[in-house]
């Protein structure tokens, strides 16, 4: 969706500012958050996918007046309520009110802590051969879709470079709506900075996005 | 999501709203059954003690010292980090991508915030915040600026948007008068920023 995570290229946002000895958490709720997100994700409540479209639903006003973990937070508590794992009314209550909907993998419990410490595997195998070599010009395609996508908009229209291919992965713009994996071939594709930004970008900048092959036509 | 707050009185801000509203819902998914709130802590713990940019140091500075690891952790990272049994597990598609004298790496994700958090730990604030998603693909030196880091004006700064499930890690180029250092010696002088491509890392003998 063309939402305001997608910020590649937008102007106004001012001075990345570093924070000297950052903690790893600023306040212990972010850490449960982390750790809630986490667990249920690993429970099979969701897909990584699906809870990343919840944050991107988040309103534009309040994405960008929200801290990470509080989009965190407010992106799993919405997603679910939709899912049906609790009710709007258990929220407002601050306690459950009817039993819990059964988890694809079972209650998280301490036997499962292991298992979220590594990132999970999107590598799937090949329905087809790639489209693709390297080297290949390939334009991203000029698509909207209203749903999650990994496609920014910076790039859409633009011919780039096939440099690298990552296999074949589980396609996140179908298994964000629980449409299925989809496995799709992943290639860098690489852009010059003028093609993107035009005369007056830098002439030394080169950037490269991780690209489905559903987002490439040949150039 | 809720929105009736914005006018109320100031002394009790968003932040205490947001506990409140974080703890009930930890109480519900733990009565409803969904998760034992001592196995939340350990994740907790988990991500405090395991990770972090130590992992990714001891990789940079074995690839300083070992002509055969860089070889292989250029070729593929996951795989040969995987053969260095002191350093965290790692996961799938970790791309490490090398800096030279003619080329600069900086990462980013412009979408949201993955991060190769098994080498580098939890990523800071400013990476996952607007001002860097936003700017670092157009305009990578002003981002630098901001970290006081300055290229040489003819080199090329390549830019990786990770918006896939792959990772990228910056090997930082060797600093001068280290030879015959050590791995642990050279770690200590490999940054978190300089693996993400907005530092250096450290010379030898400066003040850390």
């Amino acid at each position: 969706m063309n939402g305001v995570h997608d910020m590649g290229g937008m102007d106004g946002f001012g001075k990345v500012e570093a924070e000297l000895n950052e903690p790893m958490f600023h306040e212990e709720w972010e850490s449960r958050v982390l750790a809630m997100v986490r667990a249920m994700g690993a429970a099979g409540a969701f897909n990584i996918d699906t809870s990343r479209f919840y944050r991107e639903t988040i309103p534009p006003h309040v994405y960008l007046s929200s801290s990470y973990y509080k989009k965190w937070f407010l992106g799993l508590e919405e997603m679910l309520i939709e899912k049906g794992y609790l009710t709007r009314e258990e929220v407002a209550a601050g306690h459950a009110m009817q039993p819990g909907k059964a988890l694809k993998h079972g209650k998280f419990d301490l036997t499962q802590v292991e298992r979220v410490m590594v990132r999970g595997k999107f590598a799937r195998p090949a329905p087809e051969p790639a489209k693709f070599n390297i080297g290949d010009r390939v334009r991203a395609k000029n698509i909207h879709p209203a749903t999650h996508t990994r496609l920014p908009r910076y790039v859409r229209g633009h011919v780039g470079v096939v440099e690298l291919n990552h296999g074949c992965h589980v396609f996140p713009d179908t298994a964000a709506m629980e449409r299925g994996e989809n496995p799709q071939w992943l290639y860098t594709v690489v852009f010059d900075g003028r093609d993107l930004w035009g005369e007056d970008g830098d002439p030394t900048l080169k950037v490269s996005i991780d690209a489905f092959e559903p987002y490439l036509d040949p150039a | 999501m809720s929105e009736h707050h914005h006018d109320h009185d100031h002394d009790h801000s968003e932040l205490s709203e947001t506990e409140l509203r974080v703890r009930a819902l930890e109480t519900i998914l733990t009565e409803k059954g969904y998760v034992e709130p001592a196995a939340l802590d350990a994740i907790i713990q988990a991500y405090e003690t395991k990770i972090g940019p130590h992992n990714g140091a001891r990789v940079v500075a074995k690839a300083w010292t070992d002509p055969a690891f860089k070889k292989a952790l250029l070729e593929d990272g996951s795989k040969a980090i995987g053969t260095l049994g002191h350093v965290s597990r790692v996961g799938d598609h970790l791309v490490v991508v090398e800096n030279t004298p003619e080329r600069h790496n900086m990462v980013v994700c412009t979408l949201c915030s993955c991060y190769p958090w098994e080498m580098l730990g939890l990523p800071p604030v400013w990476y996952k915040a607007a001002p860097y998603r936003s700017r670092a693909v157009k305009d990578p030196r002003g981002v630098l600026a901001d970290f006081d880091v300055t290229l040489p004006k003819d080199m090329e700064i390549r830019v990786w948007d990770s918006t896939a499930e792959t990772r990228f890690l910056v090997l930082p180029m060797r600093p001068a008068g280290t030879e015959g250092w050590s791995e642990e010696q050279l770690a200590e002088l490999v940054t978190r920023d300089s693996m993400i491509g907005t530092g250096f890392p450290k010379t030898p003998g400066a003040p850390s």
